[in-house]
């Protein structure tokens, strides 16, 4: 018999001993960022830089949104004149840019920061100073590709920059160069994140926390991040490749002196197809940890879960060359593809069945983050299904390049990854904030959405079997495209307008929601029992992880560690098993990862232009990174406890520091 | 929330009425041997994917009405341990179904692929050579005789009922050849030849289009694709092959005159004059294309445009604005409306 | 610094695809010999403005095949035809005059290519030739082509300053 739900009150613990209050001023002062401007930009809080990166994500996401809007005018009516060609060719290659580079990626990222470290029970992300220069990288990549595009240097290639179209000599000018260079900004941001999520995940978790603990959100990022560790560097290539090609002189897609335009292809959609699972999921853990929520129950089928996303990750990788089935590759190749494009399927179908039954045999609650998982579950199986006729090899030769693929992507990367991150947002966004979503706007939000998205997006599948080819500015009156690309028009206004609402709703709820207890949905996870929003420091006590549902099951009588030093930054590392391992002491807050970002991103600009850049960059970065990895003095060290404080039993005994 | 999966089925409603499935691009309006088989493999896919997303949609209704509870209800679910292994019985099932029809697909579409590449193993009939440019088609009919090679652009006519090979290659980006009716469409990647084969299975004429984004025109880069009876292909073949006609009047002299003394011969040809260039499209026919500058029908209006200023048509394409007098354009375009 | 590359940026970066009327910008005034009644009148030299927009000096680079120069000229090496990448200019290196020179033609076998290539394409060429000896933006300058290896590109071209050269005075 679990106990009451803690109710929603007021964020501080109502009842706190005076001991715990002097804990809390310690913790606050050891774990809170320095105050002022310079404070702000150096705190290496993940909760600060997970907010940063979440907003800054979302405002990259409206642009790219704004960039589909403008489409969605020129190609509302044939033979339109909204935008001429040239201007088409950039706006369509920001949008892919934007959000497969600027907005999915980062914001799965930015949740993982946020919620990784709250939900393994530690009090910080490991590699704090990393996490900052990951966001600082990422938002100067964006600003400057912007700054770019507004120049009328925006890439024009579309975003995946087939070469030779992007090569030297079809794409002259720098457009190109900014795109390639963007590349670096934003892997480098992932990578980054993605470190420190693996090895919080491994070593950060609190004891108890088994493997078979693991919350499921965890697991998803956790299997994201060794994708991303994988795939990065072969886009990476890609883009040096590009880059070496276009301003050195190399001929790696060259085929007039050996090099093979091919080769772009095959080293671009090795990264950019488990690119799409990075996106993709993320979005299952969250819609896992929604639905205990509201569901009133564990989610069915953990095991079959864990395995599925770690399927998935595997068959991922084997999946790039149906990109390019119609290059004239040899069937019995193609034919492999095809295999296991359809069996990635397989993975997808057993979580899409698990939460179906976790829905039928729970207590549903039909609240705002809840409709946005069903809305994923019509959406996302539509999408995959599409994709499985495409997995096919005649049959995508015939659909490649056309509207029914804009169709399909759209589907399972907005049904199947904006609507659980918007369903997140709504879920997570009292734990944030510590002000509760409006219901009535968040409901009208998701109809809104959804219905605009189905008018959008639907239609689009009719207008590739039409014989509608991507990435035309226009398109003849004859060929009676005309009615379903007005349709499609109408709904993404409508889809727009759904965004807007949320935008608005977060805005109000921020300033007059009504304020959130520990845990207003009563979920499972460890996050849900700490105040909102957390402290700096995270727990009050380190936790000590009994259940796979700690939200449910934790009491104030629930066991705790204690021997971590609350006056200086200290976590404790576990073993694979969740055995207390060692502590080790955190960085302080810094402005050095700034420091560095601007001069890794200066680098980066500035080599589009001239060689001068790799010396230049190598020494503002190196006094970035000395400025970054410089020891603390011996002040701000943690001392081990001095000999007169230990009591004379642990003198004797040498007894542990820390205890369960 | 069960309002939605009806407001779904009225779309789709609506979409299916108010598009038709034929049309002269429409690819699953098969025309061609290629095309024919894989909307068959389609309309297979599409039936069964369909029943499955529906039994999908069906289910999460159920779900859904079935665990509904009001907000206020916050009571833990607590499952028996039969429940649970019905349930794992049910998902077990339904993933091995899952497994079953995707199997089934793969062997569908390996006995497609399987029929498509036996056009590969018969002897082609007629040979053509298509090289992908920035933005329009280079059609060269090949033969043994090399004075028999027709060359045309933006077009192709091939006779019903025989096998045709493509031999694509490209000069300059990565273009891809694509005509829905027909077939379905193969890259042409510069550095490498593919080839592939077509077998039309009924007269009329079909579009092409380019299926690789290629720069700025890749919209306007369209090919038509007229099938014939054989007599009537090998009539169009001959006159193909026959130089430019003699201009007949005054005006049609003049323009030839224009052509051949201004900036046109830097880069098209007209076969029977000293127009020899080889950047631009082949002209000795041009009258008898169904588009200018794969783009707008051919009409006196439309070439009148062109000639004067295709960047206004076409912006970004190739060819650039002339400075010819009113009638100096007149007489362009007369004559080259003579080369049938 | 993202200020700094702006200005140049807008202009480098501009496609035009129309300019109209073709037949304006014709050079004026060129000089072929620095020979003057009285004090020579300083040099007057019309700027290029395709000299610093990269999309006209590719377009120069695609024209140079297209029209064949390179049958004569090579990829700047010549042959036949004199080498465009040195710092010899028989008949002036300036862009008039190398616009001149296009357009009017020259004894010993260069053609007059006035009035079969349009005066804009002219400038974009004339542009793209003072590429070859790195006398233009080098941050605007054509790079390789998806050509075989012959040099190095324009980009990369060591800057050749022309040696002061004028036609011999007739004897």
């Amino acid at each position: 018999m679990r106990p009451a739900p803690r109710g929603s009150g007021p964020s501080e613990p109502a009842a706190r001993t005076a001991e715990e209050a002097s804990l809390h001023q310690e913790l606050q002062e050891t774990w809170s960022r320095d105050p002022g401007l310079r404070g702000w930009l150096a705190s290496n809080d993940h909760k600060d830089i997970g907010r940063r990166f979440i907003v800054t994500a979302l405002i990259f996401f409206v642009l790219g949104g704004l960039l589909a809007f403008l489409m969605r005018l020129q190609l509302a009516h044939p033979n339109g004149t909204v935008l001429g060609p040239d201007l088409y060719n950039q706006i369509f290659t920001m949008h892919g840019t934007t959000m497969m580079f600027l907005f999915a990626i980062p914001v799965m990222e930015a949740v993982g920061i946020y919620l990784v470290p709250l939900m393994v029970g530690t009090r910080a992300i490991a590699f704090p100073r990393l996490a900052s220069f990951s966001y600082w990288i990422f938002l100067f990549g964006g600003v400057a590709l912007y700054t770019f595009f507004f120049l009328n240097i925006g890439p024009d290639a579309g975003w995946f920059m087939y070469t030779p179209l992007s090569g030297p000599e079809f794409s002259p000018g720098k457009r190109v160069d900014i795109w390639s260079q963007l590349i670096n900004f934003t892997e480098i941001s992932a990578l980054s994140a993605s470190i420190e999520l693996i090895v919080t995940t491994f070593k950060l978790r609190a004891p108890g926390m088994s493997i078979n603990r693991i919350p499921l959100l965890v697991w998803a990022m956790l299997v994201t991040s060794f994708m991303v560790v994988f795939a990065m560097p072969s886009v990476m290539t890609a883009s040096l490749f590009l880059t070496t090609d276009r301003l050195v002189g190399t001929h790696f897609y060259n085929a007039a002196e050996g090099g093979d335009p091919l080769l772009w292809q095959h080293v671009f959609w090795f990264f950019a197809h488990p690119e799409v699972y990075i996106i993709f999921v993320p979005a299952t853990g969250f819609v896992s940890s929604i639905l205990p929520a509201f569901t009133r129950r564990p989610v069915f089928g953990y095991t079959a879960l864990v395995l599925s996303l770690i399927a998935t990750v595997f068959i991922g990788f084997g999946l790039w060359v149906h990109h390019m089935f119609a290059t004239g590759i040899p069937q019995l190749g193609a034919s492999f593809f095809t295999a296991a494009t359809m069996m990635i399927a397989i993975p997808s179908g057993i979580q899409v069945f698990c939460w179906i039954a976790s829905i039928w045999s729970g207590n549903l609650r039909l609240r705002t983050p809840m409709l946005f998982v069903l809305g994923f579950l019509f959406l996302f199986v539509l999408g995959g299904l599409s994709g499985v006729m495409q997995a096919s090899v005649p049959l995508d030769l015939q659909v490649h390049d056309t509207y029914f693929v804009v169709a399909h992507f759209h589907y399972v990367l907005i049904g199947g990854a904006v609507f659980p991150l918007f369903g997140a947002l709504y879920f997570w966004f009292p734990k944030v904030t510590g002000r509760m979503p409006g219901e009535k706007m968040g409901k009208l939000s998701f109809a809104l959405m959804f219905v605009g998205f189905n008018l959008t997006f639907f239609p689009m599948h009719v207008l590739g079997l039409e014989g509608m080819p991507r990435r035309v500015y226009t398109y003849l009156p004859e060929t009676g495209w005309a009615g379903e690309n007005l349709l499609a028009t109408i709904g993404a206004i409508t889809l727009a307008t759904g965004f807007l609402v949320t935008l608005v709703n977060a805005w109000w709820s921020i300033r007059h929601g009504a304020p959130a207890g520990e845990n207003p949905w009563d979920a499972d996870t460890l996050e849900w029992t700490t105040p909102s929003p957390p402290p700096a420091y995270n727990f009050l006590h380190v936790p000590v992880v009994d259940s796979r549902e700690p939200g449910w099951t934790r009491t104030s009588a629930s066991p705790i560690v204690t021997g971590v030093r609350s006056d200086c930054r200290e976590v404790l590392l576990t073993s694979l098993d969740a055995e207390p391992d060692s502590l080790m002491e955190l960085p302080n807050p810094s402005i050095w990862p700034m420091v560095t970002a601007m001069a890794a991103g200066t680098t980066f600009v500035l080599a589009c232009f001239t060689p001068w850049a790799v010396p230049i960059g190598t020494v503002l970065g190196g006094i970035g990174l000395i400025g970054w990895a410089w020891p603390k003095s011996e002040d701000d060290e943690c001392e081990p406890p001095r000999v007169e404080d230990m009591s004379e039993q642990e003198k004797k005994e040498g007894a542990p520091r820390v205890r369960l | 929330m069960s309002a939605s999966p009806i407001l779904r089925a009225a779309v789709i409603a609506a979409c299916s009425a108010a598009v038709s499935c034929t049309g002269s691009h429409h690819m699953l309006d098969g025309a061609g041997e290629h095309a024919r088989r894989v909307a068959e493999l389609w309309w297979l896919m599409f039936g069964v994917l369909a029943v499955v997303y529906v039994l999908v949609c069906a289910a999460i209704v159920a779900a859904v009405v079935r665990g509904r509870r009001s907000p206020a209800d916050l009571r833990m679910v607590a499952a028996s341990p039969a429940q649970e292994r019905r349930m794992i019985i049910t998902v077990s099932a339904t993933v091995a179904a899952t497994a079953v029809i995707l199997f089934a697909f793969l062997v569908a579409t390996y006995s497609t692929s399987d029929a498509l590449s036996s056009l590969a193993r018969t002897p082609a009939d007629v040979t053509i050579k298509i090289t992908g440019q920035q933005w329009w088609w280079d059609v060269e009919y090949q033969d043994p005789v090399p004075s028999n090679t027709v060359t045309t652009a933006n077009l192709m006519h091939i006779p019903v009922g025989r096998t045709v090979q493509l031999i694509l290659v490209s000069a300059d980006v990565i273009h891809s050849f694509w005509v829905p009716n027909l077939a379905g469409k193969k890259d042409l990647i510069p550095g490498h030849q593919n080839t592939m084969w077509l077998k039309a299975e009924r007269t009329g004429r079909f579009e092409g289009l380019c299926g690789e984004f290629c720069g700025l025109q890749h919209a306007n880069m369209r090919l038509t694709v007229v099938v014939q009876s054989e007599q009537d292909y090998q009539a169009w073949l001959q006159s193909q092959r026959l130089a430019a006609a003699e201009p007949s009047g005054d005006l049609e002299r003049r323009g030839r005159e224009v052509f051949v003394r201004g900036p046109c011969v830097m880069c098209h040809s007209i076969r029977g004059t000293d127009a020899a260039g080889f950047v631009a499209p082949d002209l000795t026919h041009v009258a008898s294309r169904p588009r200018i500058g794969s783009t707008v029908p051919n009409t006196r209006e439309h070439l009148l445009r062109w000639v004067r200023d295709s960047q206004e048509i076409k912006p970004g394409n190739r060819m650039p604005p002339l400075a010819l007098s009113h009638e100096d354009l007149d007489a362009v375009v007369a004559y080259l409306e003579t080369l049938k | 610094m993202l200020c700094a590359l702006a200005a140049p940026g807008c202009k480098r970066e501009e496609r035009a695809f129309r300019v109209e009327p073709p037949q304006a910008a014709i050079a004026v005034g060129t000089r072929l010999t620095s020979l003057q009644p009285g004090t020579p009148l300083p040099a007057r030299s019309q700027e290029n403005e395709y000299e610093k927009n990269a999309f006209a000096m590719n377009e120069g680079k695609r024209l140079f095949q297209w029209y064949n120069c390179s049958g004569c000229h090579a990829m700047g090496g010549g042959g036949m035809g004199p080498a465009l990448m040195d710092d010899k200019w028989i008949y002036g290196s300036s862009p008039d005059q190398i616009f001149s020179t296009v357009v009017e033609g020259r004894p010993n076998g260069m053609p007059s290519f006035g009035g079969k290539i349009p005066n804009f394409q002219v400038w974009q060429i004339a542009a793209y030739v003072r590429s070859l000896s790195g006398n233009v933006d080098q941050i605007a300058a054509p790079t390789r082509n998806d050509n075989m290896h012959v040099k190095t590109q324009e980009q990369s071209a060591e800057k050749v300053a022309p040696a002061d050269s004028a036609p011999p005075p007739p004897q």
